[in-house]
């Protein structure tokens, strides 16, 4: 009787841990020399740095629109649209899907029109949004909301098909109720399919986000590209970019730790 | 009709049940009549497509007969009950649960208190040599591991009877052996009826008092008595004569 996994204690994750300057430097070493090759092309005149300026100008330009307060209101107002139409999609779009999921019938009747949904660009029907809502923030959150809605149903409702049925069939011959079945067999083995879905939301989320706010807004961090650039603010135009960069980075992050808290049991 | 009275003991009565094939309805009981004693061990036996796994089902009461019933302690049986657990060919354990809440599974379903529920889930666990384990996840569980888990899954709920569906089929041939001394163990321990389906004749032997050979030609079932002392010796004499004429009703040798 071995128990090959659990002899091992002392070694997390995979192989032999390295140093930590190496490891460093083979998790983070091409963004480095990347941000390294800009900084110096750019000093030293490789490319035009009224395109590309140098590093330490973008990040002045985001100290000074932070500490101002102007590019704070920018975050905020960004992160309500696409926090609003996000939530929206988790508290509408999980609750169908494991509904969906489960009811053979009504998935199969509503499949092919999701499938339509999904593959019509939410972009292309913004104008259509526009147009049913006017130019303010209920066609803005909208759109956001359509985009994200798909993926997180769609994934939830592929987690609740792919539960094994064998499980299913282990719990009812425990005498689990259809409650029981679903909360603690089929509710739990979705999980993981679901966080993908967040994982995909979340990104097209502040996809969207920019789109939406390059149109008829006058507030918000894709505003905020769009107008650095009209008036030649280049440092400001990248300061923006980078911050949204650092928006999907941070929101990823958020659903990894919580996926990670979720689903101790699936991990190495 | 004493016998299914008695605690843990099984009656099955004129049972039929057919299933669609290719447009074609193909029975796979037919009438089937059997009696198995309270703390009796009936191992079942015979080709794929002989209906061994069909009739587990419908003692366990994951599906209902066409014709026919089953009775357990006297009483007809209507879907699943508490006095019947199953053990799969798979483990089947719930891979977002540790070894222990696994094992509780069944009395948390039944409302049993959680400190209730792991005591004894503890003790199952215990008997089955897994006590180490108590806070892994199954995956981190070897093959003959993760069906000890099982095991004492069905063990915690106290059956009356335990259904096996080829619980061994899936392990090597090493563990298959010690889980088969474990089984009749864990037998002498409970004091619970047992069927077990397999297509292992020698495991039919090592741990039946009676084998039930079923066929898929249409032959009536036989039912072959296993009278040899427990603990069993694969080599003596009793038991090789009993392989043979097994083996020979399936025109092996």
């Amino acid at each position: 009787m071995t128990l090959q996994s659990l002899d091992t204690p002392a070694r997390k994750g995979r192989g032999i841990p390295a140093p930590p300057v190496r490891a460093f430097l083979s998790r983070y070493g091409l963004v480095t020399a990347f941000l390294a090759l800009w900084q110096v092309s750019s000093t030293v005149g490789w490319v035009s740095p009224a395109v590309f300026p140098p590093l330490d100008r973008i990040a002045a330009a985001l100290w000074t629109g932070i500490a101002s307060g102007a590019l704070v209101d920018d975050i905020a107002i960004s992160l309500q649209r696409a926090g609003l139409a996000f939530g929206a999609a988790v508290g509408l779009g999980i609750p169908m899907g494991l509904l969906m999921g489960q009811l053979r019938p009504v998935e199969r009747a509503l499949d092919p029109i999701l499938q339509i949904f999904r593959q019509t660009s939410a972009l292309a029907l913004y104008p259509v949004f526009i147009l049913l809502m006017g130019l303010g923030e209920t066609s803005k959150v909208f759109v956001i909301f359509w985009a994200t809605l798909f993926p997180i149903l769609l994934a939830t409702i592929g987690g609740v098909k792919q539960v094994d049925r064998k499980l299913v069939e282990m719990a009812e011959s425990y005498g689990a109720t259809r409650v029981q079945v679903f909360r603690r067999v089929i509710l739990p083995a979705s999980v993981p399919a679901i966080f993908v879905g967040l994982r995909l939301s979340a990104t097209t989320a502040l996809l969207l986000l920019i789109a939406a706010e390059m149109i008829g807004a006058n507030k918000g961090i894709g505003f905020q590209v769009m107008n650095a650039q009209y008036n030649f603010q280049i440092p400001l135009m990248f300061a923006a970019i980078f911050l949204m960069a650092g928006l999907g980075l941070a929101a990823n992050g958020i659903l990894v730790l919580l996926q990670r808290r979720l689903c101790r049991w699936s991990q190495d | 009709m004493t016998v299914a009275l008695e605690r843990g003991g099984v009656a099955v009565r004129n049972l039929s049940k057919s299933y669609p094939l290719n447009g074609e309805v193909r029975p796979v009981l037919r009438g089937m009549d059997l009696t198995v004693r309270g703390g009796e061990v009936l191992a079942i036996v015979g080709p794929s497509g002989c209906g061994k796994t069909t009739l587990l089902r419908l003692l366990a009461g994951l599906e209902a007969p066409d014709r026919g019933e089953v009775l357990i302690d006297g009483r007809p049986v209507e879907g699943v009950g508490t006095e019947r657990a199953v053990i799969y060919q798979e483990p089947r354990l719930l891979p977002w649960l540790t070894v222990l809440d696994n094992v509780a599974f069944g009395l948390d379903l039944r409302g049993v208190p959680a400190p209730k529920a792991r005591d004894r889930a503890r003790h199952y666990i215990r008997l089955v040599g897994l006590s180490e384990f108590e806070t892994a996840w199954p995956r981190q569980l070897s093959g003959g591991m993760a069906q000890r888990v099982g095991i004492a899954r069905a063990l915690t709920v106290q059956p009356e009877i335990l259904l096996l569906d080829e619980p061994l089929g899936a392990l090597d041939a090493m563990t298959k052996l010690t889980m088969q001394e474990e089984l009749t163990r864990i037998w002498r321990e409970e004091n619970v009826t047992m069927v077990l389906v397999t297509h292992d004749l020698e495991e039919a032997i090592f741990l039946a008092d009676r084998v039930l050979v079923l066929s898929s030609d249409g032959t009536p079932p036989a039912v072959i008595p296993v009278d040899l002392p427990r603990p069993r010796d694969r080599n003596a004499s009793g038991f090789v004569d009993l392989r043979r004429t097994l083996m020979a009703r399936f025109g092996l040798h």
